[in-house]
């Protein structure tokens, strides 16, 4: 059995208790790099169904085939031979609290969050006291029909849904880090609202206990059905700590008629990452999809949330706020596609930029020929805080439509002196002003967070900004 | 409290004051005027720390501590107080949140979320301001009545010991004349002085000062009581560049 053979080759024995009981032992892929072998790997020690792994395997080969995008931040000193592909630390496993960076830990201190909750955010625990508090809403959710777990499990249990929508706005050929997604992906969310259902509280991926949060390559698909309304909120706003130094995840959200889906993410990568993301919604007739987006940390991230309005009436807005500290590049912005009339779409994105750190914004606003009456805002402020910081923007606007309604608008400010001695005469030092300008320069969007994402938000950036000024 | 000797300043290197002397004791208002480009908005700067001002020579001093190397954060938290003539916007930062942020700053004590309410309450009635002010983008979109109001908001709510006002009543009309007048005198007192810098007579009418200083060519060229100020009126700025413009 020349199967057996290899998967005894590549170590995979030593985890053979492990398919029953995954919750306790640790699984790594035993080598770096990545290769048909490796994906079927991944596949078997999930117990996937022959078709994933053939959707697994034929993206495997659109991402060898791709080449590297050179368009926006610099990837060249990415090697794809130095990453393991599947690790799945378990509880007891793997990292233990002294293995996590001290800058990390402070940053924990600083933000108050409790040791418990900091081990599982840096990925070296797993129980979580709010426990009690999800499985009580665990139950509500069960009651009304409410699909909401990750995406492994959502293979398992809810295979033909899976089945119909995986990969189907996102397919696996879309870009070379889609389809490396699609090849290695693990963990992530799946969540299903059926018809009419309202989801009064966010569904937050870090209730998924003992789940794979936060893998490096996490796929998420969100199915609201008809009319249904549900507020997903994704990662958290502490840094996430990977050894790994790629992150690239999938997101797919299907907005079926007049239904609204809102995502949020903040997110706050170690300086080591390259953060790469590809997140995609579908909005149908009348319905509305809002894309809330905050990018921290990484050494680069490129990430374009997008809405393809393809029913009559449909919404989408994409808010996304992006900070670029020294030797970091946030390459961010999102993309609206108008596929049927009477569509309307809203982009702000917000950018600062610091020392030696560089923003970009990047965004695309198609209106196909038919889509009527469309109406279109994208505005992109960007915001240097001091001489070196450096931002561009690249809007492609291409519109095939006559009647439709589009304004763009782009703006640069600094953080000027006369605005920082303002702020200072009124007692406040430099470093307060400073955040002060920067906390009202992204207020538009921290409002539309849940308070405690905003505040936190707000004072990652101090955080980040802290030791850098005068 | 206040104590400025030879003062040079310059700013991209040109010379604006040039050995400026000036006194102000405990409780009292002052006024310095002068015609346009005689320096007294440079002298506001560089008493609150502008960094974009140099000074060359000279000190200042105030309650009895050399102020020279200290960042504007710093003298504010000593007492000392600037009116902004073109105060800056900041986009996003409330009225509300701003002046929790600066009266914490300078306090020894913070204040509670109800007390910094009450507070800003009862400072809003005095202003005459309209409550939901407080929830509006600091100075952005603000009529340059409402940023003068706002800027004598700020003044009673941090209680300077010391108040420097840049021109404050330019481009007011008489009723906000009056209402920034008020919040001045309400804060008059054995704990409060100020400097009131203008070009014209007329706050002077709502605010009474105990000394009056002409200023030009970057010196105090004659002081006297508030009668000063109505012969100034009369004679006009002509007649001080005349009397003076040989010593200035």
């Amino acid at each position: 059995m020349p199967e057996d053979r290899t998967i005894q080759e590549l170590g995979l024995d030593e985890y053979k208790f492990g398919f029953n009981d995954p919750e306790e032992y640790f699984f790594k892929t035993p080598r770096k790099g990545i290769d048909p072998e490796i994906v079927a790997m991944i596949s078997k020690h999930k117990n996937e169904p022959e078709w994933m792994l053939e959707f697994r395997l034929k993206a495997l080969e659109s991402f060898f085939e791709k080449p590297t995008p050179q368009w926006g931040g610099n990837l060249n000193e990415l090697d794809f031979d130095e990453i393991y592909y599947y690790i799945r630390p378990m509880e007891n496993q793997g990292r233990s609290w002294d293995d996590v960076p001290e800058d990390i830990k402070n940053t924990f201190e600083r933000l108050g969050i409790p040791q418990a909750e900091r081990e599982t955010l840096a990925g070296v625990g797993a129980q979580y006291e709010s426990e009690v508090v999800y499985h009580s809403l665990k139950e509500e959710w069960d009651k009304a029909g409410v699909v909401f777990m990750d995406m492994d499990s959502g293979l398992r249990e809810h295979e033909d849904l899976v089945r119909e929508y995986f990969g189907t706005i996102i397919p696996p050929d879309d870009n070379k880090f889609a389809a490396l997604n699609s090849a290695v992906w693990s963990g992530g969310s799946f969540v299903y609202v059926p018809p009419g259902v309202h989801i009064d509280i966010p569904l937050q991926a870090y209730f998924r206990i003992n789940a794979e949060n936060m893998g490096q390559f996490e796929r998420t698909l969100i199915i609201a059905d008809e009319g249904s309304y549900v507020h997903y909120i994704e990662g958290c706003t502490a840094p996430t700590y990977t050894t790994n130094s790629l992150h690239s995840a999938v997101v797919e959200l299907i907005a079926k008629p007049n239904a609204r889906i809102r995502y949020s993410t903040i997110q706050n990568w170690s300086h080591n990452t390259y953060n790469l993301v590809t997140k995609r919604a579908v909005a149908q007739e009348n319905a509305t999809v809002e894309w809330v987006d905050g990018n921290l940390g990484s050494k680069l991230t490129m990430k374009y949330p997008a809405v393809y309005l393809t029913g009559e009436g449909a919404r989408g807005e994409i808010l996304s706020v992006a900070y670029a500290g020294d030797g970091q590049h946030q390459d961010a912005g999102g993309k609206v596609v108008h596929a049927a009339p009477n569509t309307s779409s809203l982009i702000t994105s917000k950018s600062i930029s610091k020392g030696t750190g560089r923003s970009t914004y990047r965004g695309l606003l198609k209106v196909h020929e038919g889509a009527e009456n469309s109406k279109s805002r994208v505005e992109c402020d960007a915001l240097l805080l001091d001489e070196n910081a450096r931002t561009d923007t690249y809007p492609y606007i291409e519109i095939e439509e006559k009647k439709v309604n589009t304004e763009h608008e782009a703006t640069v400010s600094k953080v000027g002196e006369d605005q920082l001695f303002y702020l200072m005469s009124r007692g406040l030092s430099e470093e307060e002003a400073m955040a002060m300008v920067v906390n009202g320069f992204i207020e538009p969007i921290a409002k539309e967070l849940p308070l405690e994402y905003a505040i936190e938000l707000n004072r990652l950036i101090q955080l980040e900004m802290e030791g850098s000024v005068g | 409290m206040l104590k400025i000797e030879n003062l040079h300043a310059e700013i991209d290197g040109n010379e604006i004051l040039r050995g400026l002397d000036l006194e102000v004791g405990e409780g009292e208002i002052h006024a310095i005027m002068g015609p346009n480009g005689s320096g007294k908005s440079t002298l506001s700067n560089v008493l609150m720390g502008h960094p974009r001002y140099e000074v060359t020579g000279g000190s200042i001093t105030f309650r009895g501590q050399d102020v020279m190397e200290l960042e504007a954060d710093e003298r504010a938290r000593l007492g000392m107080f600037l009116a902004f003539q073109y105060p800056s916007e900041v986009p996003g930062v409330s009225v509300a949140n701003f002046l929790r942020t600066a009266v914490n700053a300078v306090r020894e004590e913070e204040l509670s979320v109800m007390e910094m309410y009450k507070l800003l309450q009862e400072k809003m009635r005095v202003m005459e301001m309209d409550p939901r002010f407080a929830e509006r983008y600091l100075n952005e979109g603000f009529s340059g009545g409402e940023k003068k109001r706002n800027e004598i908001l700020q003044m009673l709510m941090l209680e300077p010991r010391l108040a420097i006002m840049d021109e404050t009543d330019s481009g007011l009309d008489i009723d906000a004349l009056q209402v920034v007048s008020k919040g001045v005198n309400e804060l008059r007192g054995p704990e409060f002085s100020a400097v009131i810098i203008t070009h014209y007579n007329r706050i002077l009418r709502y605010i009474e000062p105990d000394h009056v200083h002409v200023m030009l060519n970057g010196r105090i060229v004659t002081s006297g009581g508030k009668e000063l100020a109505l012969e100034l009126e009369d004679k006009g700025y002509d007649w001080v560049r005349q009397e003076f413009g040989s010593v200035a």
